[in-house]
């Protein structure tokens, strides 16, 4: 039998979902037994590959890399997971979107709030431009599975990767398995 | 005073005339759900979650509005009535900025719980991500309109309990949004007596103890200094 090829990527969001990754402790052994983990920031790669089986999505598209990511992802994944808040709903990283568009937060955190050398980063290629809207994952491409929470616990993680090892679809439901928050 | 007797789910109950659909269907431990009721103050079938369906009418029909008849038939929660109370749900969550992880009352919240109760994993809908504004200029409470679903609690705790009416509606459509007295802030209110009943009304964390959220805590070491100042000095400095 062919090990299911496992990749975790990470837009915008604070990392904790991945810091929740690694609160499945001893299950992380059965799971790496199980799994080939192709890409993530847990280890050294710099290309996402082809044919990926799972993908865990982690975060939401607040700028161009995330929205070129989040397509080459798709592209090249069978099943993605939007992996907690901020990829299901937007969540901490959309909280700038009332404010319109991205210029006020950089003009807050680059100019108002600088203590020396105010100036807004502009550096094409290395530093990507923010959008505008922060969106969820499924605003942009489709999504075939969400594991909401902020983090999602481990418990959860685990429901919902466990049935996908086995070849099955998970079914999230209930207080704690789709609780935002 | 006659009794009624109807068919709920197809179980068969009797109710006293003056009951709603609602009330019959809680008496008889039929689940519907609910979001703009609160026992004690009066109906106004707002938030449209307690729809349910009636034989021999198309149109669906407010539980905690619609009075009981004989021999009504009723379904509560048909294949097509879930759908719909998904996604009224999903509207209130793309209408407003709930961000149940930065909010005071994530886990006891209703508009939360309904969520989970509906299976909504995802909101399908676009978000709106309205400018709205927070209202903390009360000594106890605050007011968080981005988390408001102007279920209208508030307003009837406020008018039907405490008698005070400081809370009303203004606006229309996505500018709706509650108010105190002539729409000015909480704290400069003249009727609001401070009496919280509107805090235990919200459904949400809309409207809130101060002090509870988030970096809200204060210390106060001016007590420390006067406490040491009464005791070596004798003298107590107010």
């Amino acid at each position: 039998m062919t090990r299911l090829k496992l990749a975790t990527v990470w837009l915008g969001g604070c990392s904790g979902c991945h810091m929740s990754f690694l609160d499945l402790d001893e299950w992380l052994f059965d799971l790496a037994a199980q799994v080939d983990l192709v890409y993530s920031p847990f280890m050294d790669t710099k290309e996402y590959p082809e044919g990926v089986d799972v993908v865990l999505i982690e975060g939401a598209i607040a700028n161009e890399e995330h929205l070129h990511m989040i397509k080459t992802v798709r592209e090249r994944s069978q099943i993605l997971i939007s992996f907690g808040d901020c990829a299901v709903t937007g969540n901490v990283t959309a909280l700038r979107n009332p404010l319109g568009s991205a210029e006020p937060v950089l003009q807050r955190c680059y100019i108002e709030a600088a203590d020396i050398h105010p100036q807004i980063p502009q550096e094409p290629g290395i530093v990507p431009q923010l959008l505008d809207r922060v969106t969820p994952v499924h605003a942009v491409v489709p999504v075939d599975i969400y594991l909401p929470g902020c983090p999602p616990s481990a418990t959860r993680i685990k429901a919902a990767l466990e049935p996908i090892l086995h070849g099955e679809t998970p079914q999230l439901a209930g207080r704690e398995f789709i609780k935002f928050g | 005073m006659t009794v009624k007797t109807l068919t709920i789910n197809g179980q068969l109950i009797s109710a006293r005339e003056d009951e709603t659909v609602l009330e019959a269907a809680r008496d008889a431990g039929i689940h519907i759900p609910t979001l703009c009721y609160l026992e004690g103050v009066s109906e106004v079938g707002a938030c449209r979650l307690c729809l349910v369906e009636i034989a021999g009418s198309n149109k669906l029909q407010p539980a905690c509005v619609t009075k009981v008849a004989e021999g009504m038939e009723i379904q509560t929660n048909s294949e097509r009535l879930q759908k719909y109370r998904r996604t009224i749900v999903e509207m209130l969550f793309a209408e407003g900025n709930h961000i149940c992880s930065v909010c005071v009352a994530n886990g006891n919240c209703e508009l939360q719980d309904l969520a989970i109760e509906m299976g909504m994993d995802h909101v399908r809908l676009d978000y709106h991500f309205p400018d709205r504004k927070v209202d903390v200029s009360h000594d106890r409470f605050g007011i968080d309109h981005n988390r408001c679903v102007l279920c209208t609690r508030c307003v009837r705790v406020c008018d039907e309990i405490e008698g005070a009416h400081t809370w009303d509606m203004a606006g229309r459509g996505t500018n709706s949004h509650v108010i105190t007295d002539l729409n000015q802030p909480w704290g400069t209110s003249q009727t609001c007596t401070s009496c919280g009943k509107c805090v235990n009304a919200c459904p949400t964390g809309a409207i809130f103890y101060k002090g509870s959220s988030i970096g809200e805590m204060k210390h106060d070491r001016a007590k420390l200094d006067f406490l040491v100042t009464a005791r070596e000095k004798q003298q107590w400095n107010f």
